[in-house]
């Protein structure tokens, strides 16, 4: 069978061009409209929203963190375990994955609002007297965004840790390693393929998150998407909107770039 | 179209000429020409890496020779699209489509010839009797042995009285004693249908079981074609002597009529003549010597290994000489380090 | 030992991933007029309101014939691009393999509000199949990553026998490429339809004043909080796990390869 060539690709190449690049590209232009800068030197040099670039860099950073804390032990757990255990262990990790965020962001605010369950239950136990602030702050945010982004750390680390060879594993038992030094001394360094690239994953796609922080943050959690969206649909102001996604873009791609750049030095190695 | 009563095709003769094919610096095939003639098997044989399922690609159309010809009964095929070639193939892997049941997999390309239903049914059920498989049309082919999809995987193949049959490597994947079965079963077929067949494999012994002629590749070339007998016996170079079958192989000069000087400076007695100074090789199958003979080596064993029907045994002489002999296992085996002495006839020596 | 300790933690992890999937069950089925937990009774009232109110069917037919055309869009546009990215040798190629993986990588904001500005301009905000247009951009990358792995895993030996055996290019396409695709095909067209039938950031741009059910629910979210949501919820996790149950079923695994692809 002759190989195809670019033809086959041309219809979904004119979609992308016209819909993607283009679109991207064009509104790009609006953030440079006179050919000056003066909105990137509102977005990166005036205080208030150089707060919310910071913010979103330290929200996204603790996400990944806290992801990678419980994405590890779940991804190894379904890699290692018995097939049927697996298969119960994906559908708790791909149920929500393919859940609506909305559903999803609704449900934690039922969760962890004032009256919500689990200020009922404290109250109603007697643990504590008055509701814990756990929603409409960075703490709501930073459980909803975790439990979005949860399973994206743990699909690439159960893979990396499906790929190690167990005959690496039953040789260092052979030669008399105990649980925790395995775990250290193989398992770690030997997935950090896959913890590299799920972290990069969770990270970016924290920086352009927004529906999670517009409705758990209440308006006092800033994230730089939703100061776009605010931008456009509130302020009207297009050209300081297209400064702002040019940031959030560009920082999005360097992300990628040196994360692809590691990992081709790696591979290299 | 011949019948499944057993009647021999005229059809089917195959000629390549001056086949090249290279990957950027691998020479794939090399100014390879060949001649089947009709109702012949022809094995090629050789490593892997030499070239022959390259050709074979060539000829089923898989991949477009950059010089060359192919012809089949005259018709030069060599830029016609495979589906249109009339061949029939079996791949390594069998290559069963495994969303379609046996008989869907024979009767694809009857369908692809729009062959009436009936017709269709009639063929189908006639050849997987052929192949003892009658009763097993409906199963899928992962519901199979090795041994049963190599079956429709043949069936397949010959369903559409095909001009000419390729088998590449069909029987790599089955354990030893299926594969000496279909081996011979695969050749009943041939022989019956009078298929003319290319048949490739790595295997030497495969390769002497099956064929009527063997064509030995190298590095994209031909080393040597010739019937099954000649290639072990009179081998045209170094690698099929020592490619097919074990041997011994020493160069040497012709110093007289009839005598080869080898560089130890032993004389073997063969049955040669030509020009004195020439420069040859000599071969010495190791189940050739016997006890005495017209050469005598006096040696020493260096290993001696059991083979059950067979002992092999490696000895030094004493002039530096290494040989592999193999002798009949029977009465007093001879163990490492013990002396003794075999000798071998001139007609026995093969020079090339 | 550690093992076990492994277990434990995993099994609160799995509790924090499934806890706001079984929470709007009971609030679904609450009598409370508000937002009350643990319900003091049971009731339908909650569906019953959805089914009794045009504009929450309105957004979900709108939502379902959007992800449907979206599905096909994708899967017409994809299945070939995704034979270019893996077969073709042409030069651009791993350029081109970038560009249609992109749409995952651009945060959504960026490409919702670069087409809201272009359909601005074009009169096209409101209209559904500018909603589709842009909704098979983003399902795009689904598509090329399922069926690019299972193109990979083709054993093209097939299609060259189905050749040798005399069947044209197309057939041999139509007779055993796309019937051994099928379970690929159909994990592809299943992913895509769900990121349509959820995607609420491009549709809150472009929808204009008509309703998707992700739009509808973040105004509802947004207005008053009643349990008619957690009954719509509801109904979306039902769907998500006939899908998951349709692509274990009849499509390709969405086990932890191909879905990692996307880190890539």
């Amino acid at each position: 069978m002759k190989t195809p060539g670019i033809f086959p690709a041309v219809p979904a190449l004119v979609l992308l061009f016209a819909f993607f690049l283009f679109p991207v590209v064009r509104m790009l232009g609006y953030s440079v409209d006179a050919g000056s800068f003066e909105w990137y030197a509102k977005a990166l040099g005036e205080g208030l929203y150089l707060g919310v670039f910071w913010n979103t860099f330290q929200i996204a950073l603790l996400v990944t963190l806290i992801c990678l804390l419980l994405g590890y032990p779940v991804g190894f757990l379904i890699a290692t375990t018995t097939p049927g255990w697996a298969v119960l262990g994906f559908i708790f990790v791909l149920l929500p994955l393919w859940t609506s965020v909305l559903v999803r962001t609704y449900a934690w605010m039922v969760l962890l609002g004032r009256n919500g369950v689990f200020n009922r239950w404290l109250i109603d136990s007697g643990i504590i007297s008055d509701p814990l602030p756990l929603l409409h702050n960075v703490t709501g945010v930073l459980i909803g965004m975790v439990h979005v982004l949860l399973p994206y750390m743990v699909l690439p680390i159960y893979g990396a840790v499906r790929r190690l060879d167990p005959a690496l594993v039953a040789a260092a038992e052979g030669l008399g390693a105990s649980d925790w030094r395995i775990f250290w001394r193989i398992y770690l360094p030997l997935t950090a393929n896959g913890i590299f690239a799920g972290s990069v994953l969770v990270f970016v796609l924290s920086l352009g998150f927004f529906i999670t922080p517009a409705l758990l943050g209440g308006g006092r959690v800033i994230m730089i998407a939703v100061l776009i969206e605010q931008e456009v649909r509130q302020t009207l102001n297009w050209p300081f909107a297209a400064a702002l996604s040019a940031v959030l873009l560009a920082a999005t791609l360097a992300v990628y770039a040196l994360a692809q750049r590691f990992t081709q030095s790696e591979a290299r190695t | 179209m011949p019948t499944r009563s057993g009647q021999l095709s005229v059809a089917g003769h195959l000629s390549v000429t001056g086949l090249c094919r290279r990957f950027g610096e691998v020479v794939a095939l090399d100014e390879v020409s060949l001649d089947i003639a009709p109702g012949e098997l022809l094995t090629i044989l050789g490593p892997s890496g030499s070239g022959k399922t390259t050709l074979l690609k060539v000829v089923a159309g898989f991949e477009k020779p950059d010089a060359g010809r192919v012809s089949v009964d005259g018709q030069d095929i060599t830029a016609m699209p495979p589906a249109r070639r009339d061949i029939g193939m079996v791949f390594q892997n069998y290559a069963l489509f495994p969303h379609l049941t046996v008989a869907g997999n024979v009767a694809f390309p009857l369908e692809m010839r729009n062959v009436g239903r009936a017709e269709v049914a009639r063929r189908v059920g006639e050849t997987l009797a052929l192949v003892e498989l009658a009763g097993y049309g409906e199963r899928l082919p992962r519901q199979l042995s090795g041994g049963q999809q190599q079956r429709v995987a043949l069936a397949r193949a010959i369903v559409f009285n095909p001009r000419l049959l390729l088998l590449d490597e069909p029987f790599g994947a089955l354990d030893r004693k299926l594969r000496e079965t279909m081996q011979l079963e695969v050749r009943r077929l041939q022989k019956r249908l009078g298929l003319t067949t290319i048949f490739i494999t790595h295997d030497q012994e495969e390769a002497l079981v099956l064929s009527d002629r063997i064509a030995v590749m190298n590095r994209g070339a031909i080393q040597q074609v010739a019937g099954t007998m000649e290639i072990y016996e009179r081998p045209a170079n170094d690698f099929v002597a020592d490619f097919v079958g074990e041997s011994n192989i020493f160069h040497g000069t012709l110093t007289e009529p009839g005598i080869v000087t080898l560089s130890s400076g032993r004389r073997l007695l063969v049955n040669r003549d030509g020009k004195v100074g020439d420069r040859l090789g000599v071969l010495m199958r190791p189940e050739r010597f016997a006890d005495k003979g017209a050469n005598g080596f006096a040696a020493e064993v260096v290993e001696a290994v059991y083979l059950g029907a067979s002992l092999k045994l490696r000895l030094a002489c004493e002039d530096g000489l290494e040989l592999v002999v193999r002798q009949p296992a029977r009465g007093k085996l001879p163990v490492a380090g013990q002396r003794l002495e075999v000798g071998i006839d001139a007609d026995a020596i093969h020079v090339f | 030992m550690s093992r076990r300790l492994l277990v434990v933690a995993c099994a609160a992890i799995y509790l924090f991933l499934m806890l706001p999937l079984m929470v709007v069950f009971p609030i679904s089925l609450s009598s409370a007029p508000y937002m009350q937990f643990p319900p003091p009774g049971l009731s339908w009232q909650w569906y019953d309101r959805f089914f009794d109110d045009p504009q929450w069917l309105d957004a979900t037919w709108r939502s379902l014939y959007i992800g449907s055309a979206t599905a096909g869009l994708a899967l017409a546009l994809g299945v070939p691009l995704s034979f270019s990215l893996v077969r073709g040798r042409f030069a651009g190629r791993a350029l081109l393999d970038r560009l249609a993986l992109a749409p995952v990588i651009v945060p959504t904001i960026v490409l919702s509000v670069s087409v809201y500005g272009l359909f601005a301009k074009l009169k096209l905000i409101g209209a559904w199949y500018g909603l589709v247009v842009a909704h098979t951009v983003l399902a795009l990358p689904f598509v090329v990553l399922v069926m690019g792995a299972g193109l990979r895993d083709f054993d093209r030996s097939l299609e060259q026998a189905a050749e040798g055996l005399g069947a044209s290019r197309w057939r041999t396409l139509r007779r055993v490429t796309l019937p051994l695709l099928r379970p690929s095909l159909v994990s592809a067209g299943l992913l895509a339809f769900i990121s349509s039938f959820d995607e609420l950031v491009v549709a809150l741009f472009l929808a204009g004043p008509n309703m998707t059910l992700p739009k509808k629910m973040f105004d509802n979210i947004l207005m008053e909080i009643d349990p008619t949501i957690a009954a719509v919820s509801v109904m979306q996790i039902l769907l998500v796990v006939l899908v998951l149950v349709l692509i274990g079923r009849f499509g390709r695994g969405l086990g932890g390869a191909n879905m990692s692809g996307s880190a890539r």
